[in-house]
């Protein structure tokens, strides 16, 4: 059994949410609380004895595994699923509360890219700090130097203090760090997720790499093209359990699909919304046919109407409410604004306070079939994003009646237009 | 928290995370392990203190320089505290100042240094011990640039240096494990306790006043009292530095109580570290 490297039984870890909430309380917050806490211990004490307190919970619980040596795992799931806590207990960043992990071989964690990093250092000097937090030695370091510095880009300045260094250069300078670890054992957490399109290409590029080399991998990603082009297998954690293990593509279409069905409607409690977002305030997405029923399936050959109600309680000055839409494999298809239109844009430049929706129509013969999701994001251009959801709702499309379905193959694509085509005999 | 068992195969040590129980193992082999570590983070300090100040370094020389001038001006010459065996009262005070903000800085670093670090105490592991650590040796290199004002002025004095200097390595490591051994309560109390924070300049200052700095520790009564005082390290530590640099009476009797005070504060103050730091990244 020795081609197992990680193997996790049992992990169970406990928060405490008053620590968690309260993490900075003073001295005299314990005080007065030891005195409450005493208090209603006495009181309850007759009454239940061996009930869970209220203020606990499992970020983790009943979570095995096993990861072969050289395998590349996925864990995808929710916020809050406890992926990052798993990740964490993995790194020895905490300690778990119950079970045990047995690891074989070195672990290098990335649970950012950059950590340590001092602004006031320069890029040289950070190499060899950051180098030396994520695990490598003085030796190694200084061996890997000259390819760490031509892998970030940064040469021009790598003696000026990172402090000067655009967001892009410093991210691709510390992701070079990062990128040069060679542990037996690489534990990585949503690192692809920063920095601009193209940076997110170099570093996937290299995690394929890294996955080739035969090294084992843990892969914490919400975006699923990379955990589908990364993993064959993943995990996926909800509420703190792990609840399937599958091949990718299985545990991706079961990720999306479960728990974020809405049948064609999203509506916003008002606890959801931060208050950041004010003034604005958004009720509900819906998703409606012909009929103004609302719906979860539309039909490839129907339009389809996207309306978002929303409260204003104050006027706000270019305010664009608009959505983003998704394949399942979250690639983006189309974005699209209600004030897109400049004389939409001159007529709401202002827009005063008041309840709205927002309405749009998909016209037929768009989509092919599959599933697809919405954000939303009501924003004003280089001011201020009020609201933003990646994933409000998420929608299948049905292809019957679509072009070419005489044949039942899947088409690849996200879109399924009518063209018509011509042949002509010569 | 974790141990490392016998290797399956040679290049693949089997580690066992768990959760710990009572008191945890001290694990020094995991710290020399990342020895290196402790000398990145001490540089790190070093090097980013002094950024961007045009004189630089020379404040290391500056602080404990400007700190007797004003010592000697009104202590010395206007009130007129006594020394000892007719020492000039500059030199008398620089030799103590230099442990004192040895100490004062190891302290004071220290004790804020894991919630000043708390980025890395939530993203990456190494032994929670390096923290502090680093923390108090970032304070040595001040420390021995400032010893060429205090050669300058035993010169300008005309004080000769005796065999007695080779006591000092001693004597600045038992300021620097003093240091520590506080520096390890407070900066572990210090995560979940922001107070903590509030409290250090205070003890500091406190502790300035009970360690003879600015006076000679002569001035303490009787012999049992001498004891009673030695029980702030520091006092022994600094009487000590007085003997081996200016010749003054050998406080063997402080230093011995002194020593015995600081092992019983390290072995204490490693221990709650220990049971504390498992929660570090959970709370901080």
């Amino acid at each position: 059994m020795t081609d197992i490297a990680i193997r996790a039984e049992n992990l169970g870890k406990r928060y405490r949410i008053g620590a968690i909430a309260r993490r900075n309380d003073t001295l005299r917050d314990q005080l007065s609380d030891f005195g409450s806490q005493m208090a209603s211990r006495m009181k309850r004490s007759k009454a239940d004895k061996q009930n869970q307190p209220e203020n606990e919970v499992w970020a983790l619980q009943d979570v095995s595994f096993e990861v072969r040596q050289g395998q590349v795992l996925g864990v995808i799931g929710k916020n809050g699923a406890g992926k990052s806590t798993l990740l964490k207990v993995l790194s020895r960043v905490t300690e778990p509360t119950t079970g045990s992990i047995e690891i074989r071989g070195r672990v290098g964690s990335l649970l950012e890219v950059g950590t340590g990093f001092h602004p006031e250092l320069t890029g040289r000097e950070n190499i060899y700090l950051n180098g030396a937090i994520l695990g490598m030695k003085r030796t190694e370091i200084e061996r890997k130097f000259d390819e760490i510095v031509a892998f970030s880009e940064v040469e021009q300045f790598i003696d000026t203090p990172v402090k000067r260094y655009s967001s892009g250069m410093y991210l691709r300078l510390a992701f070079a760090v990062a990128a040069h670890l060679e542990p037996e054992i690489l534990v990585v957490d949503e690192v692809l997720a920063v920095g601009d399109a193209e940076f997110q290409r170099k570093c996937l590029g290299k995690m394929g790499d890294v996955a080739q080399q035969g090294r084992t991998v843990m892969f914490v990603s919400h975006n699923m093209s990379a955990v589908l082009r990364l993993t064959q297998e993943s995990i996926v954690m909800e509420k703190g359990h792990l609840v399937m293990r599958a091949f990718s593509s299985e545990a991706v279409d079961y990720y999306l699909s479960a728990g974020h069905v809405k049948a064609g409607e999203r509506i916003w409690k008002e606890e959801e919304i931060l208050p950041s977002s004010a003034p604005f305030r958004p009720l509900a997405l819906r998703l409606q046919d012909t009929r103004g029923q609302v719906i979860e399936t539309i039909r490839s050959t129907e339009p389809v109407t996207v309306e978002l109600e929303y409260l204003l309680s104050a006027p706000i000055t270019g305010l664009r409410i608009g959505f983003y839409l998704n394949s399942s494999r979250f690639e983006p298809v189309l974005t699209s604004f209600d004030t897109d239109d400049p004389i939409m844009f001159e007529k709401f430049t202002n827009r005063p306070a008041g309840h709205y929706i927002s309405r749009c129509t998909i016209p037929a013969d768009t989509f092919n079939q599959g599933r697809y999701s919405l954000g939303i994001n009501a924003s004003s251009y280089r001011i201020r994003r009020y609201f933003q959801e990646e994933q409000a709702l998420d929608f299948n499309v049905d292809g019957a009646g679509a072009p070419g379905m005489q044949w039942p193959e899947p088409r690849p694509g996200v879109v399924r237009p009518r063209i018509q085509w011509a042949i002509e005999t010569l | 928290m974790s141990e490392v068992a016998q290797p399956t195969k040679p290049e693949m040590p089997l580690l066992v995370i768990r959760p710990s129980k009572g008191w945890s193992a001290l694990n020094l082999r995991d710290l020399w392990v990342y020895r290196e570590l402790i000398y990145f983070l001490t540089w790190r300090d070093i090097k980013v203190r002094y950024k961007q100040a045009v004189l630089g370094i020379a404040w290391a020389i500056l602080q404990p320089l400007l700190t007797m001038v004003i010592f000697s001006v009104i202590l010395g010459k206007l009130l007129g505290v006594p020394t000892e065996k007719d020492i000039p009262y500059p030199v008398f005070s620089f030799v103590a100042l230099l442990p004192w903000q040895l100490f004062a800085n190891a302290l004071q670093k220290s004790s804020t240094s894991l919630v000043g670090n708390a980025n890395l105490l939530t993203k990456i592991y190494f032994p929670r011990l390096v923290i502090p650590l680093s923390a108090v040796a970032a304070g040595l290199v001040d420390f021995m640039i400032s010893f060429v004002v205090l050669f300058g002025l035993m010169w300008y004095y005309h004080i000769q240096l005796t065999w007695n200097i080779l006591w000092l390595p001693l004597l600045i490591l038992l300021a620097l494990l003093t240091a520590l051994s506080i520096g390890l309560w407070l900066s572990a109390l210090n995560v979940q306790y922001r107070d903590v924070q509030q409290m250090i300049p205070f003890i500091i200052q406190a502790w300035f006043y009970a360690s003879p700095v600015v006076y000679s520790a002569g001035i303490i009564p009787s012999a049992k009292w001498q004891l009673v005082y030695a029980l702030n390290p520091m006092a022994g530590v600094i009487q000590g530095f007085r003997w081996a640099l200016l010749g003054t009476q050998p406080p063997t009797a402080a230093l011995a109580v002194s020593s015995a005070v600081v092992l019983v504060l390290l072995v204490t103050g490693v221990y709650f570290f220990k049971r504390m730091e498992r929660t570090f990244a959970d709370i901080v």
